[in-house]
């Protein structure tokens, strides 16, 4: 199976009903993207197809063969990508930082989607879990990142 | 002093450690960085002969390595898990060692003597790691100092006298020549430590005491931080298990093994004390293949290992707890609270109770277990404590403590998971399974087989009687928790001492109540419990300072008045309260409406938790029978400080985790089995579910307090005695959600 993941190609050997996630990370190597619940709870696994945010744990990876899968990996080739970035480490967002690369993800996706978006707009886009609470510091970053 | 040299003078000086190296070299992908400064002098377990002339936290050379570029290499006696420990080690030493904090790059510390720096031990945890190395991180960096200014003297020509230093380099005023500390480090390094150095003086500081960014961040945001479960290594296998549904259940005959043998990539099946493995390509694959196989359950012989009863449930167990009768083994006894209660004109009483809780970190477990050819097994493992892992892995492995590496990586999540508790931990199955098929071997337990198998914080119950006087004031309490604690769990407990864990929060309150007994009655827990985030103050902060509402509406105080009465004599929590009344703008309890038509109240709390005292207010509404947590208000007095950003940081982390575990939180056992398996069945603080968080420091100049726990405790006391006031009834068990407040809102 061939799939396009951060502008190049890559084969892969897969039973095509494994989730992308378990591809990206024991695959392909690409480990920036994290494992936590497995059942679409918690976020960690975010990834974009075709700009939108989409956890990889339950995406079964011969649906996305045709599309475009951009990871962690690339966020900093990405012009909001960086934005965000550069906005987390403004807030010193993470904390342990596990549940980060989705975070980052999901702000990306937000911020590609709306790029001036509204309390609400960022409340019902960042759904993810983080365990050490980081939620107040990511909302704030969200709208540094939306204003830079 | 060899650390502040090259890395290949140091394996000159240890020349076995080349084997060890091997496999690293055989990391795939970029973890370079984690290359340099590994194969480390007497830190090594290799170096055993010479460990014991060493004293903790005196070797420079074991824990600084300054490089060419004047870079610093710190090894960290302390593992980072988001708390910021890293940051500020690097701002301590980089403080009296004159080298910016962002010039730092900081790792975990391999096992050795140079790190116990905990009592004679090592462990991270109990909010300790600034508070008790403190001191020792100054000297280490001063003295490293010192013998760059030698260095320099000779170099140059020049007294020492005539030098100074500036961020990363010595300079010669007189000449105006400077050399850069990397330029220096080699002979710096064939220099004694220096006995006694002098400290900057606190006023003069830069670093400490400064928001100064953290380290990992920018490589937290990119996803280019390495935990322990993304590490490879080659020819590395990946391991899945399956584990019994209850503790002392051995499996017995697989009904469809050749099926499972069949399946795509995988290797092998193996049996497990409790578990079975399955080896393959990949996790999925492995996961898959482990969750397919149908295995027979057996029961143990009695006796062999810890039994889960098949009939347990929590349930029945919090029955149990609050049917135990009697005062238990006294703790703190002050005053004759028995007597005081026959001049009581008013007694109040009240029995409280908490569940068992479950660390929940996002990070799954994980374990990566490689023999090399010369019988040392090397680990990378999540663990707070890694001497007491290494001791550990070598008794499952049969080997040497010596013969055993441990890599600590960073935490994916900390709050008490990564301590050696029997059965929760994942290395003794890796260790077993990289033996038996003679590869590496990665075991990630699926965050299914994580809620079986965590260590949970215990479930308690407390009961309160308080005696009050002709004006409703406090001269006689009684308290006394029903429970076992997870200090005496793993340290041992003595039948006639009562476990600190279990009545901490509850004993050494600060209130003037003249006569007080608290006490514990133990009752075995068939659980496998564990410490979690702030640990006993978790619960019995939330039992006490609810309580202390329910003995102020009695005695008919105003609950922030009656606490500030009672704190008269006690000048430091007096003003902490008075502080975190100021920064929510005034306290006012309610219930008042706010700007935006809900009906509101506010809860106030008082904590002492790991040195630190803390004041929490939260402003709380209903709607339509759920708890909505506005605003939190944290005042907090860690008497100084070292980094006021990661303080806020934290304080925010634990309110979210406070928060939580007082809304949401509660493990349920039945049959012997957790309800719950995933996030969907133990649902934690989701983001729409988080106040705002305000935070004030206070450095009341007192010995230095703790900071990753501290500001929890307070949460849960705070809300509920919101939720009280309200609901119109008081709140005596946790979690708020799964009492019926609807119809509560006015
Ligand atoms: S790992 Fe995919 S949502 Fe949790
Ligand atoms: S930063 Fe730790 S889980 Fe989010």
């Amino acid at each position: 199976m061939e799939l396009s993941i951060n502008g190049s190609k890559h084969q892969v050997e897969v039973e095509p009903d494994t989730p992308l996630l378990w591809v990206l990370r024991d695959e392909l190597g690409l480990t920036g993207t994290k494992y936590g619940c497995g059942l679409a709870q918690c976020g960690a696994c975010t990834v974009l197809i075709d700009g939108q945010a989409t956890r990889s744990c339950v995406t079964p990876v011969e649906s996305v063969a045709a599309a475009q899968i951009t990871t962690i990996e690339a966020i900093a080739s990405d012009v909001v990508g960086q934005k965000v970035v550069e906005a987390w480490v403004t807030h010193q967002v993470p904390q342990c930082g596990y549940c980060q690369s989705g975070q980052v993800m999901a702000a990306t996706a937000l911020l590609k989607q709306s790029p001036q978006p509204s309390d609400a707009d960022i409340a019902s886009a960042m759904v993810n879990l983080c365990r050490c609470g980081t939620y107040n510091a990511i909302a704030a970053a969200v709208r540094h990142a939306a204003r830079a | 002093m060899n650390a502040i040299t090259p890395t290949s003078a140091i394996s000159a000086e240890l020349p076995e450690a080349a084997p060890l190296n091997l496999s690293r070299r055989g990391f795939v992908g970029g973890v370079g960085a984690l290359v340099l400064g590994i194969s480390l002098p007497g830190g090594s377990a290799r170096a055993q002969g010479a460990a014991a002339a060493i004293v903790p936290g005196t070797r420079v050379r074991a824990f600084l390595e300054i490089r060419p570029d004047s870079s610093v290499l710190f090894r960290s006696p302390f593992i980072e898990g988001g708390q910021g420990i890293f940051t500020a080690m690097a701002q301590i030493v980089g403080e009296e060692l004159d080298v910016e904090p962002s010039k730092f790059v900081v790792e975990g510390a391999p096992p050795g003597r140079d790190y116990l720096l905990i009592g004679g031990g090592r462990f991270t945890g109990g909010s300790m790691s600034v508070r008790r190395s403190y001191e020792t991180m100054r000297k280490l960096g001063a003295s490293a100092r010192q013998m760059l200014l030698q260095a320099a003297a000779t170099r140059l020509g020049v007294p020492v006298s005539s030098l100074s230093t500036q961020p990363g380099r010595v300079v010669h005023a007189a000449s105006g020549r400077a050399v850069a500390y990397g330029e220096i480090a080699e002979a710096a390094a064939g220099l004694p430590v220096p006995a006694n150095v002098p400290l900057r003086r606190p006023v003069d500081f830069r670093w400490i005491g400064k928001p100064v960014p953290r380290l990992d961040v920018r490589d937290k945001s990119t996803g280019k931080i390495r935990y322990a479960i993304d590490l490879k290594l080659e020819g590395m296998l990946h391991a899945a298990v399956q584990h019994a549904g209850r503790l002392g259940l051995e499996p017995s005959a697989f009904a469809n093994e050749a099926e499972v043998r069949a399946m795509p990539g995988v290797h092998s099946i193996h049996r497990l004390p409790g578990a079975v493995a399955v080896l393959a390509t990949s996790w999925w694959r492995a996961r898959r293949a482990v969750e397919t196989l149908q295995v027979t359950w057996t029961e143990t012989s009695p006796g062999s290992v810890r039994v889960m009863p098949a009939d347990f449930s929590s349930e029945a167990h919090m029955a149990k707890l609050k049917a135990m009768p009697g005062q238990g083994v006294a703790f703190e006894t002050v005053g004759d609270a028995a007597r005081a209660f026959d001049r009581a004109r008013t007694v109040v009483e009240a029995t409280y109770d908490a569940p068992y809780l479950a660390h929940a970190q996002l990070e799954p477990p994980s374990a990566l277990a490689h023999w090399s050819q010369d019988g040392t097994l090397e680990l990378w493992l999540p663990n707070q404590a890694p001497e007491m892992f290494q001791a550990d892995a070598a008794k499952v492995a049969g080997i040497a403590p010596e013969k055993v590496i441990i890599h600590s990586p960073p935490l994916g999540g900390f709050f008490g998971r990564h301590f050696l508790y029997q059965t929760a931990n994942p290395y003794p199955q890796a260790i077993a399974l990289a033996k038996a098929v003679g590869r590496p071997v990665k075991l990630i337990w699926s965050r299914e087989e994580e809620f079986l198998r965590d260590a949970l914080r215990p479930m308690s119950v407390a009961r309160f009687r308080a005696g009050l006087d002709a004006d409703g004031l406090p001269i006689a309490l009684q308290a006394v928790t029903v429970t076992e604690g997870p200090t005496g769990r793993w340290f041992g407990r003595q039948p006639d001492k009562v476990d600190s864990s279990t009545v901490e929060g509850i004993a050494g309150k600060v209130y003037a109540i003249p006569n007080r007994r608290v006490g514990q009655i133990h009752v075995d827990d068939p659980a496998i419990l564990g410490f979690w985030r702030s640990v006993g103050h978790s619960m019995n902060d939330f039992f006490y300072e609810t309580f202390f509402d329910e003995m102020a509406d009695v005695g008919r105080h105003d609950p922030y008045e009656l606490r500030l009465r009672l704190l008269a004599a006690s000048p430091r929590h007096k003003a902490l309260l008075e502080a975190v009344a100021d920064l929510a703008g005034g306290w006012r309890r309610g219930p008042f409406a706010a700007a935006d038509g809900s009906r509101r109240a506010r809860g106030v709390a008082m904590a002492s938790p790991f040195g630190s005292e803390v004041a929490t207010i939260a402003e709380v509404s209903l709607r339509d029978g759920e708890v909505i947590v506005h605003d939190v208000w944290v005042a907090i007095d860690p008497g100084s400080i070292v980094n006021p950003a990661v303080i806020e940081s934290q304080v925010n982390s634990a309110v979210a985790l406070g928060l939580s575990s007082a809304l949401l939180e509660e493990v349920v056992y039945e049959k012997g089995m957790p309800r719950a398996r995933n996030y969907d069945g133990y649902p934690i603080l989701s983001p729409d579910k988080m106040p705002k968080v305000h935070v004030r420091i206070v450095e009341s100049g007192a010995p230095m307090g703790g900071i990753g726990e501290p500001g929890l405790p307070g949460v849960p006391p705070a809300v509920a005695n919101a939720v009280s006031v309200l609901a119109g009834k008081r709140i005596r068990s946790l979690p708020l959600s799964k009492i019926d407040l609807k119809g509560s809102q006015g």
